[in-house]
């Protein structure tokens, strides 16, 4: 399958499903995120929530239901086994600590476990939505973003300089470069992606990381 | 009691200034025919409570377009650009609430209780001016209920007692906000008789819906 990957989204997603266990219940975000789902083994099922109210998402299939989108306002299919249910009980599930895993995009994350998702001041302000709630509730929450910004700054930080969707949240960053663990001492550089030496990931990551023994 | 009203009826219960809750997830179980009620009837200045301000040209979103509001209380904005533009020019004022937290603050107010302990948001933006309570040694914001003066359902079925059924993702804020408003009103798809579906499908009991609109009109 690793031959197949041509793009850095490609290899974020398919390194984000290795996290995956078969009868996770997981969370995707919007973009990115929703590319994981294609890079499980055959025998690692999860189910996916979706925070509009339900679980057992699954792609489009057949006719179009209005009545049945995606947390991104897209039409979708509930799998069987699945399950409706209203914005509070499907919040109660997220903050409840009922959700293993949510994947989520992110405009900057920083060495504290800082991440920031839901607005640039002055330039786009969508709100939150369920983020937050995602970010606080979900057991393990994964950021998966490409290393840098589109002006080549890196999106890892010191400090997160823009409004924080959540605080000292985050677990673990993949990115296309590299995979990084959040810890109380700070981050910490687990994996180089593939064809990626340790001085690239170095050179563009602002944050300071330790580097795992067994990469040294 | 009869609770079946006609379109002219429904745009009697409007008045400028009121608060108003509509259900719907990016337009999905929003009753689309209530709010171009509201939109005829002219109604301005309202406090629109909603997951999200949908889009240029559905669910609530034409409300905002139509600058019909005057402050939203609601999670996301940035599928409707118009809500982004007026809130920037200073002619909407926008509250941006976590979507959890959102469905919280209208449990609260529909069910009797002073507010929610939620850790969603300590440590950000959503933080400032609220009260900050630790129990067992872990943070929370203390967010405060929410109610409107009326609430705008959509479900797919209704019985004349007003017991309602959702269909699939078209559920969302509905049966949280049938119990947070002085008037609830319900959009249906279908209207049957009282009997008809089994109290145990019932998904909002009909105790709390005062209004059945039947889309397109209802002829009895």
């Amino acid at each position: 399958m690793i031959s197949t990957l041509i793009n850095p989204k490609q290899i974020i997603a398919a390194r984000v499903a290795k996290e995956l266990r078969d009868g996770d219940v997981v969370n995707l975000g919007i973009g990115l995120p929703t590319m994981v789902p294609n890079f499980l083994p055959e025998d690692v099922n999860v189910i996916l929530q979706s925070e509009n109210g339900y679980i057992g998402l699954g792609p489009l299939e057949g006719e179009i239901d209005p009545d049945l989108v995606n947390a991104g306002g897209q039409p979708s299919s509930i799998l069987p086994g699945g399950a409706f249910f209203d914005s509070l009980f499907s919040f109660e599930l997220i903050r409840g600590g009922h959700v293993d895993v949510t994947v989520l995009g992110g405009l900057e994350v920083d060495a504290n476990g800082n991440l920031a998702n839901w607005m640039v001041p002055g330039k786009m302000v969508p709100g939150m939505g369920g983020a937050m709630d995602l970010v606080t509730g979900a057991k393990k929450v994964i950021v998966a973003m490409e290393h840098m910004a589109k002006n080549g700054s890196s999106k890892i930080l010191q400090q997160c300089r823009l409004p924080l969707t959540g605080k000292g949240v985050v677990d673990m960053i993949v990115t296309e470069l590299a995979v990084f663990r959040v810890t109380e001492a700070g981050l910490v550089l687990e994996e180089l992606q593939e064809g990626v030496d340790l001085e690239t990931v170095k050179e563009k990551t602002e944050a300071s990381f330790t580097v795992n023994p067994a990469l040294a | 009691m009869d609770k079946m009203i006609s379109m002219e009826e429904v745009s009697t219960l409007f008045t400028d200034g009121m608060t108003i809750m509509a259900g719907g997830f990016m337009g999905v179980g929003t009753p689309q025919e209530l709010v171009s009620a509201m939109l005829e009837a002219n109604v301005r200045d309202i406090t629109l409570i909603a997951n999200d301000t949908a889009f240029i040209e559905t669910g609530v979103g034409p409300l905002i377009v139509n600058r019909r509001v005057k402050k939203v209380i609601a999670s996301h904005i940035g599928t409707n650009p118009e809500t982004g533009r007026q809130m920037i020019a200073g002619e909407l004022e926008v509250e941006l609430v976590p979507q959890g937290t959102l469905a919280e603050r209208v449990r609260a107010g529909g069910s009797g209780l002073g507010g929610v302990l939620t850790p969603t948001g300590v440590g950000t933006v959503v933080e400032e001016g609220k009260e900050k309570i630790t129990v067992d040694g872990r943070e929370y914001l203390l967010e405060k209920p929410l109610r409107a003066e009326v609430a705008l359902l959509k479900a797919y079925k209704a019985d004349k007692a007003g017991n309602l059924i959702y269909h699939r993702s078209a559920r969302n804020f509905n049966p949280l906000m049938a119990l947070a408003a002085d008037t609830v009103i319900v959009q249906v798809e279908q209207i049957v008789e009282i009997g008809d579906i089994d109290p145990d499908e019932v998904m909002t009991p009909g105790i709390l819906v005062d209004k059945i609109f039947v889309q397109g009109g209802y002829q009895s």
